[in-house]
């Protein structure tokens, strides 16, 4: 099992879409978070916060049938926004990399809410009087978010990394409705791998141990929880 | 607050125009978070009023009128509305079972001292961790072998086991935040364990109680993967039967759309109501 490329393919692929995404879900999340948390128009905040739970609500297994609909390559709405600005029909889910774009978007819409609602959480805890104190101090937004908000964001982003890379080891809904893996192998992530090893190409001894492999990874991860988000108990 | 109105009093004496400039990109950007959250839901419901010819158009239509035959036809000739029945059964009765056996163990966790007590608090957090296919060989096999592949109790033991953590993660938080007096004063009266856990600490965790039968709920009624493996027709539940339209070479985009609106609308609904709780189920409690 160790010495099996397509094991190490999925994995390796599972590691490229967590360095995609993840980084993207955060930077998009923050954005939203500073708009949430930005005073004024409450209203408005409220509508957008609100909508936030659209995504999170959808069932990963629709998620992947919204995302077949949407990068479809002949009626597909993203290349008819493509054809808005110019640019040619893509082959969204008939080609490798492009594919394997779809289904990180796909993810991306799902989960930035996510990063979003708890980075905010973050903010509410910087206390109201050092935030208007620093206001007074400079103009600069980025400075207030760096030196300011950063400390009581850190915690978020911890448990962020962590749940959204479990999230991701567990991924299996939204890329079998998808693409069931393909084309080829190029959005298989390992629970889809495991999944075909097990379920469709019935190597049962072979699925159990790189099941073991994932929950190893699941295991340290837990612990890496623990011991930077929960300190009582 | 001296120093707030003294802020305030700077920005009214400054010109108006900058201000109302940083309040329409704020707008702005409010806006496209919406857009960005909503959009593809609304083109999935739109897909689903749409008929086949309309779905299939390119570029797409934006204005159409919209009809329900394709709800009909899902919930009357597919069968949707069966393995909707399905969904519902397994996810009242994972949710029942989860909050029953769940809350009791949260009191204890909550309120007494034990041994290990540590070791079954990290097991509660893997489970949040653990990837569901690292136990589907097993279970199916198990599943198998007891002849509950295709019934409706299979489901809803694998998913108490994910959903039981959920449930006494919240909960936990809860009766810790129920103030110990009252159970003293409570067994000073004569009350039991059982008494004070039943009829003090329960009702005054209801709030936690709620948010974790929704989660749990949630949880039962989106999930696939088991559902695709400890299934065929009986117990199939409702994504199983909209990715089973996903054959053949022209599909039923409108009909698609149609099961996939059944499925996600009832949950945002519940989403909604525990929209403050979101964040805090989603990370067991470490944000909230």
């Amino acid at each position: 099992m160790l010495y099996d490329p397509s094991l190490w393919g999925a994995l390796g692929r599972t590691f490229l879409f967590l360095v995609t995404v993840i980084p993207i879900q955060i930077a998009l999340g923050l954005i939203i978070a500073l708009l949430l948390h930005k005073p004024g128009l409450s209203g408005f905040r409220l509508l957008a916060r609100l909508s936030l739970v659209i995504p999170l609500a959808t069932a990963p297994a629709v998620v992947g049938l919204i995302g077949r609909l949407i990068f479809n390559r002949d009626f597909g709405v993203a290349n008819a926004v493509l054809a808005l600005v110019g640019g040619g029909p893509i082959e969204w889910l008939g080609d490798t990399t492009n594919a394997f774009i779809a289904v990180a978007l796909m993810d991306i819409w799902q989960w930035t809410p996510f990063c979003a609602l708890v980075l905010l959480a973050g903010l509410t805890m910087v206390p109201t009087e050092v935030e208007e104190a620093a206001r007074l101090e400079t103009k600069s937004r980025w400075q207030i978010v760096r030196y300011v908000q950063m400390p009581f964001l850190l915690p978020s982003i911890t448990v962020i990394l962590i749940l959204r890379t479990a999230d991701i080891l567990k991924m299996f809904d939204t890329v079998f409705t998808m693409t069931r893996g393909g084309p080829g192998a190029a959005t298989e992530l390992v629970s889809v791998y495991i999944q075909r090893v097990g379920f469709r190409v019935f190597d049962q001894g072979v699925a159990s141990a790189q099941a073991i492999l994932l929950l190893i990874l699941t295991i340290v991860l837990a612990r890496l929880y623990v011991k930077y988000v929960y300190r009582e108990i | 607050m001296a120093v707030a109105s003294a802020d305030s009093r700077v920005r009214e004496a400054a010109p108006a125009k900058p201000k109302r400039l940083v309040n329409a990109w704020h707008l702005v950007g409010l806006l496209a978070i919406f857009l960005f959250a909503v959009f593809p839901f609304y083109w999935m419901v739109a897909t689903s009023l749409k008929t086949q010819a309309e779905a299939l158009a390119s570029p797409p239509i934006w204005v159409f009128s919209p009809n329900l035959d394709n709800y009909y036809s899902v919930l009357f000739n597919r069968d949707v509305l069966s393995s909707l029945i399905n969904s519902i059964i397994i996810a009242v009765s994972t949710t029942v079972l989860a909050v029953g056996l769940g809350t009791p163990a949260a009191y204890a966790l909550a309120r007494f001292e034990f041994k290990s007590k540590e070791d079954l608090w990290f097991w509660f957090i893997t489970n949040r961790m653990l990837s569901p296919i690292v136990v589907a060989l097993p279970i199916f096999i198990m599943a198998r072998t007891l002849n509950l592949i295709d019934t409706h109790i299979v489901l809803v033991l694998v998913y108490l086991t994910f959903n039981l953590p959920i449930v006494v993660w919240i909960c936990t938080d809860q009766f810790r935040g129920v103030p110990r007096d009252l159970d003293e004063a409570a067994r000073l009266a004569g009350a039991s364990r059982f008494t004070i856990f039943w009829r003090i600490a329960l009702p005054l965790a209801m709030p936690g109680v709620a948010v974790s039968a929704i989660f749990s709920f949630i949880f039962s009624w989106n999930e696939l993967l088991y559902a695709l493996v400890l299934t065929r027709n009986v117990a199939r539940t409702a994504p199983v039967a909209a990715t089973s339209f996903m054959s053949g070479y022209d599909l039923p985009w409108g009909e698609i759309m149609a099961t996939g609106t059944l499925i996600v609308l009832p949950v945002i609904v519940f989403a909604l109501i525990v929209s403050k709780h979101l964040v805090q189920g989603l990370t067991m409690g470490a944000v909230k």
